[in-house]
């Protein structure tokens, strides 16, 4: 290829070349104010910020055919030419296949994962004994913050966004999703949103250092590295929102014949409720981080009280999402528990309605008890009240889920494959999560652990316990549908076992320590938390290892692995009736769904059949075993 | 094939027996250990005995409900676990409505009585008394500073209180935000620049406390710590005096303290 096709073709070339753009501006508009010094670094790198993502998603084509179908040039609307991955090298490219991004996502997000990961064993090296070890307290502040931030926005919310791409319009019978070039978009704002908040560290005066709640006046007044993570929640809160609105088209209109809504499997359910999360309650965090860059950049005062802002509207906008967020990122794991278990233990999922009807009854309570995160932040007093009733309320609907789980399991033929024994975890985990919850939900206990470990063993376990137990669940019942490899089973025990051991290790102590009295947030402690905090700390090294084991397991078995059967566990959603991994289109015809989703145990019954498939008889109105024809 | 292991599956009366005993033993178990758990630091505020009892009856609610969770799910993984080679399906159970309107119901119960006690622990711990001693803090990074503004004292590195009379805190922050913490007393408030906010405690022991600042407020945030030192009434008015009589000299420099924040 020529230096100039290469320089004009979407790609990487052509995102190299629309960099210098933004730094342009402002030298431009210093001049024109004739402002001293011309070449200001920090407003240069606030508006490369934004003018550098948006050229390099430019370049590498995410916007080609918009700009082409604007400007009225030709355009094909069924171009499939940036459809499906031939070679390793497509997975590098701007890809409309939602089995493409799916795979981008996951991977992208454990990348992240990895990261995040080693920026928390660094921070428990520095924590094994009171005092100075390896780190200054402006470095550690900024690891738990880029921590916490890469855990939350380019982890578990979008993990969950590429394992649903990957499997939801498999499940509902759709060749693709409702907007594949705005999953493309999504996608690619990703990394963008967390190689920015990673370079963070390389900005004058350190990463953000404020946590990943940014909470004003500190995140005003703090260096350039904050600008870094209030521009990236921008890219990774419109990346979620543009694959919510893409979730919620396609789960409502892209549903096969005969797929009504108390057919969808539940994971499809959780996918919708999280979108209506994402959807109403992220451009919230987006609009509280534009304001702090208002008051960063453009000196508004917002949250300035001498110039009559106000600091604690900062927390209730942010909470407004963020504890939503929770949700969003408790919800899809909910879904993936219910395929894993009713298919690990061949019974229907007990109480199905009431599983949906809990989803959405969590999503309604879940924008009633924000403030619950403000007890103690001279918010008004009587707003705590109901703040505490709606958050005690939530244990209900979750209580629901928990029970029907251990309801489904019960009778059941429980097949002790690595998917179930992470949901056993995940359903242990999540409870203790949920009891310090209702804990924390109690204003006069809040009074005393909010800002403690208690809070962080707290969020380690509904986040860590619940959220990713949940995430290998989904990840090692998908495996062989996503790579058509087996991973290996013996791996994946000792990685959930190890997993299992080390995690409460790590992170039950620190209910402990916090109760008694150790604020979270610190690099340095009193004497008298030293040996728990040694514990956690070596017990949090051998957790972090065992991640290496499941790295290993999905590498080595993508590559060696047995070839995986089109439905190794016998499922009866849509997913598992095609080949592993699915062909580019998913369907050469449409099935037709035919019954609820989990029908284990009743004979003959199928959630799906396929035109041209023979009925066999004796069964009475409902189809038996849906094979595709291989 | 699959009728005779949905026979197998079937629980009679004594296991599920066996199983409640299991279950209500453990609880009990659960129950004494995390009562025995010296969870708090001493208690040494009027707050902190209240809190402290609804944390044991929150745990007397927590432990059976944790232990139920983990009963059901290690004796259903034991008892129903697929055999080797063993192909079938469970029984067709697709819910049972007697069952889910028992577990909204008891959770809907339980969390709804401990919003409400929580209610009224709020209100004991939080209630105004007769004859407070009025304290100001403000916070600032990376350090808290205290003035009695009924006693004269302008200005004061260190915070004394007399024991068994409460204190109503009036808390401030000239910078950012940090927040007012003894772990001891049980009572935390934020320090908020652009607002005043309040919390009150009543100390029932005389002795030295750490005060904790529990919001992060930049690189000394670790570090910002304070002492918080309760004395008995008559000490109390002595350091008092002792304070209003040097308050001539550290007043102004308290003064010119504030105006420099």
């Amino acid at each position: 290829m020529s230096l100039a096709a290469r320089l004009t073709a979407p790609g990487w070339w052509r995102a190299l070349v629309s960099l210098p753009i933004g730094a342009g501006i402002v030298v431009a508009g210093r001049a024109l104010y004739g402002w001293e010094p011309l070449f200001d670094g920090d407003a240069i790198t606030t508006v490369c910020l934004i003018t550098v993502p948006l050229a390099f998603l430019i370049g590498i084509g995410c916007f080609d055919y918009w700009f082409r179908w604007a400007s009225g040039a030709p355009t094909v609307p069924e171009d499939h030419s940036n459809h499906g991955a031939y070679s390793w090298r497509d997975y590098f490219k701007v890809n409309t296949d939602h089995k493409v991004i799916g795979i981008q996502y996951i991977v992208t997000t454990f990348a992240f994962f990895v990261i995040g990961g080693l920026m928390a064993m660094l921070m428990r090296a520095e924590l094994t004994a009171p005092g100075s070890q390896f780190v200054d307290p402006n470095t550690f502040n900024g690891l738990f913050s880029v921590h916490a931030s890469l855990m939350i926005f380019l982890f578990v919310i979008p993990v969950f966004a590429g394992i649903a791409n990957y499997v939801v319009p498999l499940m509902i019978g759709a060749p693709d999703m409702a907007f594949p070039r705005l999953n493309a978009l999504s996608f690619w704002l990703l990394p963008i949103a967390g190689i920015m908040m990673v370079a963070s560290f390389f900005a004058p005066g350190g990463a953000f250092a404020t946590g990943w709640t940014a909470y004003a006046p500190l995140s005003t007044e703090t260096p350039l590295g904050q600008t870094f993570f209030t521009i990236g929640v921008q890219f990774a809160g419109a990346s979620s929102i543009a694959t919510a609105l893409n979730f919620l088209v396609t789960i409502i209109t892209m549903r096969a014949p005969g797929m009504t809504f108390w057919r969808m499997p539940l994971l499809v359910w959780a996918q919708f409720t999280t979108s209506l999360l994402v959807v109403i309650a992220t451009p919230f965090i987006a609009g509280s981080q534009f304001f702090l860059l208002f008051d960063r950049a453009l000196g508004t005062d917002l949250f300035s009280p001498a110039n009559g802002g106000d600091v604690i509207m900062y927390q209730h906008v942010f909470w407004f999402y963020s504890h939503p967020a929770v949700y969003i990122m408790m919800l899809p794991g909910f879904g993936i528990i219910s395929e894993v278990i009713s298919t690990h233990a061949r019974k229907p999922i007990f109480g199905y309605r009431m599983m949906a009807f809990s989803l959405m009854a969590i999503v309604i309570l879940g924008f009633t008890v924000w403030a619950h995160h403000m007890f103690v932040s001279g918010m008004h007093d009587w707003l705590r009240i109901p703040m505490m009733i709606t958050t005690l309320l939530i244990a209900v609907p979750t209580g629901i889920k928990i029970f029907s789980w251990l309801a489904t399991l019960w009778r059941g033929v429980i097949h002790l494959r690595t998917p179930m024994l992470f949901a056993l975890g995940f359903i242990t985990m999540f409870t203790l999560g949920g009891i310090s919850g209702v804990m924390l939900g109690m204003v006069p206990v809040d009074i005393h652990v909010s800002d403690t470990y208690f809070v962080v063993a707290h969020i380690h376990y509904v986040l860590f316990g619940g959220s990713v137990f949940t995430i290998f669940a989904g990840i090692y019942h998908w495996f062989p549908k996503m790579t058509g490899r087996m991973y290996d089973e013996r791996l994946g025990k000792i990685h959930f076992w190890l997993s299992f051991v080390f995690f409460n290790l790590t992170f039950g102590p620190m209910h402990f320590v916090g109760v008694d009295g150790m604020p979270r947030r610190v690099a340095d402690y009193a004497e008298q938390f030293a040996a728990l905090n040694a514990l956690i700390s070596v017990s949090s090294f051998i957790f972090g290892a065992t991640f290496f084991i499941f790295l290993y397991n999905m590498i080595a078995s993508w590559r060696h692995g047995p070839r995986a059967a089109a439905n190794p566990w016998r499922a009866h959603t849509i997913e598992w009736q095609v080949s592993s991994p699915p062909p580019v289109f998913n369907f050469d015809e449409v099935p037709t769904v035919v019954g609820g989703p989990y029908e284990y145990g009743v004979p003959g019954a199928v959630h799906a059949v396929f035109k041209g498939e023979k009925e066999p008889a004796g069964t009475g109105p409902t189809p038996a075993v849906a094979h595709r024809p291989e | 094939m699959e009728e005779p292991a949905r026979e197998v599956s079937r629980v009679n009366r004594r296991e599920m027996a066996k199983m409640l005993a299991i279950g209500v033993v453990a609880s009990l178990v659960g129950v004494a250990v995390a009562l025995a758990i010296d969870w708090f630091p001493a208690e040494s505020s009027t707050a902190a005995d209240r809190i402290d009892t609804l944390w044991d009856i929150v745990l007397m609610c927590a432990v059976p409900i944790f232990v139920l969770v983990m009963t059901v799910a290690i004796y259903s993984v034991v008892r129903f676990r697929a055999r080797p080679g063993h192909t079938g399906d469970g029984p067709p159970i697709h819910g049972n409505t007697k069952l889910e309107i028992i577990w909204v119901t008891i959770p809907f119960v339980i969390v709804t009585s401990l919003a409400i006690y929580s209610w009224i622990v709020l209100d004991d711990i939080e209630a105004s008394e007769q004859d407070q001693v009025v304290v100001e803090v403000t916070g600032r990074q990376f350090a808290w500073s205290f003035a009695y503004p009924e006693e004269g004292v302008k200005q004061a590195d260190e915070l004394v209180l007399p024991v068994d009379r409460q204190t109503e805190f009036k808390i401030r922050s000239a910078d950012v935000i940090h927040s007012f913490w003894v772990p001891e007393f049980r009572m935390k408030k934020d320090a908020v620049p652009g607002l005043t906010t309040t919390t009150r405690v009543t100390p029932t022991r005389t002795g030295s406390w750490q005060i904790v600042c529990a919001e992060l407020c930049g690189i000394g945030h670790a570090t910002m710590r304070q002492r918080v030192r309760v004395v008995r009434p008559e000490e109390y008015e002595r350091w008092v005096a002792e304070r209003r009589q040097e308050g001539g000299q550290g007043g102004e420099a308290g003064g010119s303290g504030e105006n420099g924040g």
